[in-house]
């Protein structure tokens, strides 16, 4: 798992590359979202675009980034999801959860 | 696609993480002979990586001394994979829900579910000195794909 992170518009975008699976990239995120969090990143957008697979670990770090940001006051957006981990959320019914958005343009509009 | 080559293979591996690529390598090679079509195959990838992650996280605690046997089975109808540890057992039925609307947003709890959504059966064997043995099944499709899994999107690998 790779992770990029950078700034547009006051939201801090994260782009996730690989699989968010145990013991890889469900710690790569982790770190990366309280990373954030810690330089006091408060809108924070995943860009899921190129995340090739994810387990109930990862979606398990998914849940937790998006409590960890929220508690704060914060703001955590999925964007570009893959058909895949998209399917992988909806049948856990997390879809009603978490604030998935088609596009980056469309993420960073919705914490302007 | 010709009739699958009805064969078992077997795999022995510490509890370890990184050794869910190597069986997760074996079945995708095993996949490539079998009626079983990408999309199926994809969600069984899925499925055995929630069972060896169960096998080495709870079940053998991540103990590197503790051994995960699993075994592919190419039957005439289909692929059985078991995923045995040397832990101490669980009650299937205790598991919780993880659609209750009180387990949403709780971090662990969804493997078995994952398992049973992509698969076509699964079932335990507890052994009598201890140790978890789950045998997941997909039956092949006869029009030379698999029954079901419909998902769509990009390759994992």
């Amino acid at each position: 798992m790779k992770i990029d992170k950078r700034q547009r518009d006051g939201a801090t975008i994260l782009d996730l590359q690989g699989r968010i699976t145990i013991g890889e990239g469900d710690v790569a995120l982790r770190e990366a979202v309280l990373a954030a969090v810690g330089e006091g990143a408060t809108n924070i957008l995943l860009n899921m675009g190129r995340v090739r697979s994810i387990d109930s670990s990862g979606v398990g770090e998914l849940v937790a980034a998006y409590t960890t940001v929220t508690n704060r006051g914060g703001k955590l957006r999925l964007f570009s999801m893959p058909s895949r981990v998209l399917g992988v959320l909806q049948i856990t019914q997390l879809v009603t959860v978490l604030d998935i958005l088609e596009d980056e343009d469309e993420a960073v509009a919705s914490v302007a | 696609m010709p009739e699958p080559v009805q064969q078992t293979i077997r795999l022995s591996i510490g509890s370890r993480y990184e050794n869910i690529e190597l069986v997760k390598a074996v079945l995708d090679e095993t996949l490539e002979s079998l009626p079983i079509d990408e999309e199926t195959g994809y969600w069984m990838g899925i499925a055995l990586r929630e069972a060896l992650t169960n096998a080495i996280k709870h079940g053998n605690a991540l103990d590197p001394e503790k051994k995960v046997e699993v075994c592919l089975a190419v039957g005439e109808s289909g692929l059985d994979i078991t995923v045995e540890d040397q832990g101490s057992g669980f009650d299937p039925g205790a598991v919780a829900d993880p659609l209750a609307p009180d387990n949403l947003l709780k971090t662990e709890g969804r493997g078995i579910f994952y398992m049973r959504r992509f698969m076509d059966k699964i079932d335990y064997d507890f052994g009598a000195e201890g140790g978890t043995k789950v045998r997941l099944h997909k039956k092949f499709d006869a029009s030379g794909g698999s029954a079901e899994a419909n998902q769509g999107g990009a390759n994992e690998d």
